[in-house]
């Protein structure tokens, strides 16, 4: 039986006589019909056009908010808020623009170009540009993967993301679309509404569009905010679909590291972030009684999401292993779907002999494409090497080919590397000039020339101490003008290293419970729960891995609610305690105080948002459905959430952390995400700023610089943990809550910076927020900053929902 | 001695650093400063100094200059283990959103600097911040004291020895003995 009205309504429309009709246009969208002439029994009816603009089935009784499905513009006044207390500080990376022929035009010291343009304007575009990309990546990606979904699965399949425990199934899109999906099908119409988005965001970066800085900024927010939903798409399409774990706080441990790989069985190895091609591989295995036969390791995202499908599957690390991995020659067959995969992946796979299968069509590489060749021949010609490689766009025939492959190649193979042997390091390490082109092109500025100059002596000790720090980008090898292959070096240095790498994460849960929430909502709200502290992102770290996991260790113990995705998420794993336990391991899965919760891939960061999100809807009961700017309202004066985005590196990351911002969710990066070129930074010392509507009386608050910041990067891992504490304060804190985040901050900021802060009088409302166990000295401080009491406010930055009005 | 980014890829564009050849010419410049003052990243207190680290100069620079410091990072607790109080401390981006901002009251209040040097902060990050300053700071110079080329600065040595940038160093605070700016 058909299911929606629309459905219905077809059948309707097909019952009738196409001789009495001009015209019918029946979309998912809306309705247009065009009646030339039609005889009724209550008379003829010439020329009539009807046109329904959308079809609503409504079965939702929430009243819809202000703001469906939000234009370009919608949500303005919300983000000019917001840019009016954290205001753009720029930093250019360049003093041109060469985007059109006019130029090159010179904006050294804000001049304008021939289209008018100032670098604030040109910085800001650029910003936009990055986030459309990132947001456009995404949502290409849910595209995909939500046709191939519903041509396996059907446009019914119900939206199952947690069964009971998750009834609000899509928080992000109910929030900006004001639609509640609840089968596949539904997502389409919510990713043309994106798709749409994204197009004129782009248009707005063309020359001579936008000139505004701010409008600009605004539409940056408007990208991350349709990035979310894309994002949100993506993964709920692919969590009902495929079976991963629904809101599973207990979802399984499964292997990360290298040395989880069993290297003599034939391996297949998985770049990307596209999970489709792994599960053709997947069930192509356990189909024909493989499964155990082959090793299945991924790297990036892909390695995420098939661990999610197949416990047995091991992630070999983040986006940095990506040349250390392919050059120790283990993976027998390369198999590169989509997004963050290393451009000469093919090249690389090709020197260790391991054919490539290029599985989507956004990434072609140059190879044949082979989809409609059968499997058998395929396999055959890369086997025998007579093409390296084979772009396949059917998700079940790569999994044929590859799991063929892989069994016939591995023998032949015989792990055949790319990694030179001790004695050949130490041999052409003697080549190295000591020119420092190597250090000068490394985004670590790490000191090689020394360890070249130690190796040339005979001694590998300095290259291994470069190996943890290395972000594997292989551009000392560019530089060296003896062709040096100086990451393999270093690779081969850290060896032993890398080949214990043995460690264990939490398979990526997806959403947050309902009921979770309701058990955290009201601690996080009143701040006796000091925070949630998101660990997200690309592993372009300043210092390595470590300091992430380090961070997470430090939040979760002082039980604040700690969440990973991503690459970050590996990165965490990969640091065991003094009992050999991962994080993931010694802390619980449950969103809880004091737990280490992997939500999953990039696009599982939907789910991030999303329980922030669900505390205002859950919890407080707010309306949610097209209500962005209440909730974001809502969120910002009492979430204490706050994403470290640490090694952030891609456009991706730009544009969640966008989708962030408007949300009202701080957003801090390790010091290489000041390439973003753009801070949003409060000022702590302009009083000014800092005042919100109490919304019982309508009278105005300062209620201090809580959050401070909107979008930073942090110079050290210390000055991170600090700045962590600190933008979790939220004006709504009760004064218990208070007390108990600025016991946090204080005592980070002594540990770490060996001094109390300086602003503490900023962040104290009445004597009871103080800390008892500091009370004199902070009394003191008190006193000598001159501080006077303040009331705690229902806070709000909306006229609107002051619900009595100064008189 | 060439003036070239010192991370090879880092161009900044037509308008680059003038390179201190004379490091007498840098304690000139401080010495004309209305209101300068020095900004001190973390890698002052890794970056080895004559037996020392680059933050003992750094104090015994700012005592004999009277320029006020900034420790940004977590950088105030090498100097509070050396028992000097930095003017202030804050995130390296909140010090250059400041600087950019004319009506800031400055790190001692007395009004926005004219002048400010930089030192001991990471090479992208410094490359960045004064790349800000440059384009929206016109009421501002700057100086970089590290010795890598920073092409956004209006003055930076080139990309020059360890050894060199001692000796400038020593010559720059050789300039200062006998008490503040004359």
């Amino acid at each position: 039986m058909p299911r929606t009205f629309l459905e219905k309504f077809k059948m309707l429309v097909d019952d009738i006589k196409p001789s009495t009709l001009g015209c019918v246009t029946l979309s998912k969208k809306g309705l247009h019909i065009k009646i030339g002439e039609m005889k009724t029994d209550v008379g003829l009816v010439k020329n009539l056009e009807l046109s329904i603009g959308k079809i609503v089935e409504e079965a939702w009784a929430e009243p819809m908010g202000p703001t469906p499905f939000p234009s370009l513009t919608a949500l303005r006044e919300w983000d000019l808020k917001l840019l009016q207390r954290y205001k753009p500080f720029y930093l250019p990376f360049c003093d041109v623009c060469c985007l059109c022929t006019f130029g090159k035009c010179d904006l050294t010291g804000n001049k304008r170009g021939a289209c008018g343009i100032n670098m604030s304007a040109q910085q800001s575009r650029i910003v936009l540009l990055a986030c459309c990309i990132g947001a456009a990546t995404h949502i290409g990606h849910a595209r995909h993967l939500l046709e191939h979904l519903i041509e396996k699965f059907g446009r019914r399949m119900p939206l199952d993301v947690g069964g009971l425990n998750v009834q609000v199934e899509a928080p992000i899109t109910r929030l900006v679309c004001g639609v509640k999906p609840e089968t596949l099908g539904d997502l389409e119409e919510i990713l043309d509404y994106v798709e749409t988005q994204v197009t004129h965001l782009l248009s707005v970066v063309h020359t001579g569009q936008e000139g505004s800085n701010l409008d600009f900024e605004s539409k940056v927010f408007q990208t991350g905010m349709i990035d979310h939903v894309g994002m949100e798409v993506a993964d709920i399409a692919q969590i009902a679909a495929y079976g991963f774990p629904k809101a599973d706080p207990d979802a399984p441990l499964v292997d990360l590291g290298y040395g989880t790989v069993n290297v003599e069985k034939p391996v297949i190895l998985c770049i990307g972030h596209n999970v489709v091609p792994s599960v053709g591989i997947i069930d192509f295995m356990k189909e024909n009684g493989l499964d155990g036969e082959i090793e299945v390791c991924g790297l990036c995202c892909t390695a995420h999401d098939f661990t999610r499908y197949y416990k047995r599957g091991k992630i070999i690390g983040p986006i940095s292993w990506q040349l250390r991995f392919i050059r120790s020659g283990v993976p027998d067959v390369v198999i590169l779907d989509e997004q963050c995969i290393r451009t000469d992946s093919f090249y690389e796979a090709q020197r260790i002999k391991a054919p490539v299968i290029v599985a989507s069509e956004k990434n072609c590489m140059g190879l044949p494409n082979r989809t409609n060749d059968p499997a058998d021949a395929i396999v055959e010609d890369l086997v025998s090497g007579k093409t390296p490689g084979a772009l396949i766009l059917d998700p079940e025939k790569v999994g044929e080919v590859a799991v063929k492959t892989a069994l016939k190649v591995a023998p032949l193979r015989k792990k055949f590397k790319a990694i030179p042997e001790v004695e050949e390091v130490l041999q052409r390490a003697k080549d190295c000039r000591q020119c420092g082109d190597c250090r000068r092109a490394c985004p670590q500025d790490l000191h090689i020339p020394e360890a070249m100059k130690a190796a040339m002596q005979g001694s590998l000790a300095k290259l291994a101490d470069l190996y943890d720090l290395c972000v594997g980008c292989g551009r000392c090898e560019q530089a060296c003008p003896v062709s040096l292959p100086v990451h393999s070096f270093i690779v081969k240095a850290g060896e032993k290293k890398l080949k214990e790498e043995t460690y264990k994460v939490r398979a990526g849960r997806g959403p947050i419970q309902d009921t979770e929430i309701r058990n955290v909502g009201s601690p996080i709200v009143l701040g006796e729960i000091p925070g949630v502290v998101a660990f997200v992102g690309c592993a372009n770290y300043p210092n390595g891995g470590i300091e992430v996991a380090e961070m997470c260790r430090e939040f979760a113990n002082r039980r604040y609610i700690v969440v990973t995705s991503g690459c970050a998420a590996m990165t965490a794993g990969m640091y065991k305690n003094e009992e050999g336990k991962t994080p993931y391991e010694e802390f619980t899965g449950e969103f809880t105080a004091g737990c280490m919760v992997n939500v999953g891939s990039c696009v599982s960061n939907a789910h991030i948002a999303g329980a922030a999100i669900k505390i205002a809807s859950i919890f407080a009961k707010r309306n949610l459905r097209a209500n962005y700017e209440e909730i974001a309202d809502y969120i910002l004066n009492r979430v204490g959430a706050v994403g470290v985005a640490w090694g952030a590196y891609s456009q991706k990351a730009a544009s969640i952390a966008s989708g962030f911002w408007r949300l009202g969710v701080p957003v801090i990066v390790g010091p290489h995400g000041i390439k973003y070129r753009r801070m949003l930074l409060g000022r702590a010392d302009r009083e000014e700023d800092w005042y919100v509507y109490d919304a019982r009386t309508g009278e105005k608050v300062y209620v201090g610089p809580a959050p401070e910041h909107l979008f930073y990067a942090s110079e050290t891992k210390e000055e991170a943990m600090v700045m962590i504490a600190k933008l979790c304060m939220r004006p709504n804190d009760t004064t218990k809550g208070r007390a108990i985040k600025l016991t946090h901050y204080i005592d980070l900021h002594k540990r770490l910076y060996g001094t109390m802060p300086e602003d503490i009088h900023r962040f104290v409302r009445t004597i009871a927020d103080v800390p008892v166990t500091m009370k004199d000295e902070i009394i003191k401080i008190l006193e000598e900053k001159g501080w006077k009491e303040t009331v705690i406010p229902d806070p709000t930055l909306l006229p609107r929902l002051i619900r009595k009005k100064k008189e | 001695m060439a003036a070239e980014p010192w991370q090879t890829a880092e161009i900044p564009g037509p308008k680059k650093a003038l390179v201190i050849t004379k490091p007498e010419v840098v304690a000139a410049m401080i010495k004309r400063a209305k209101h300068p003052v020095l900004v001190v990243g973390y890698r002052a207190a890794e970056i080895e100094f004559e037996g020392g680290k680059l933050v003992d100069f750094i104090i015994e620079f700012s005592g004999k200059s009277g320029i006020p410091v900034v420790a940004t990072a977590h950088m105030v607790s090498e100097f509070s283990k050396r028992g000097f109080k930095p003017a202030s401390f804050m995130p390296a981006v909140d010090i250059g959103n400041r600087l950019v901002d004319p009506s800031w009251s400055g790190v001692d209040g007395k009004g926005q600097h004219d002048l400010a040097l930089f030192v001991g902060l990471p090479y992208y990050m410094e490359w960045t911040i004064l790349s800000g300053l440059k384009h929206f700071a016109q009421h501002l110079k700057t100086i970089t004291l590290d010795n890598v080329y920073q092409p956004h600065a209006n003055w930076s040595f080139p990309n020059i020895s360890h050894e060199d940038w001692v000796k400038s160093l020593k010559v720059i605070i050789e300039k200062f003995e006998g008490g503040e700016k004359e």
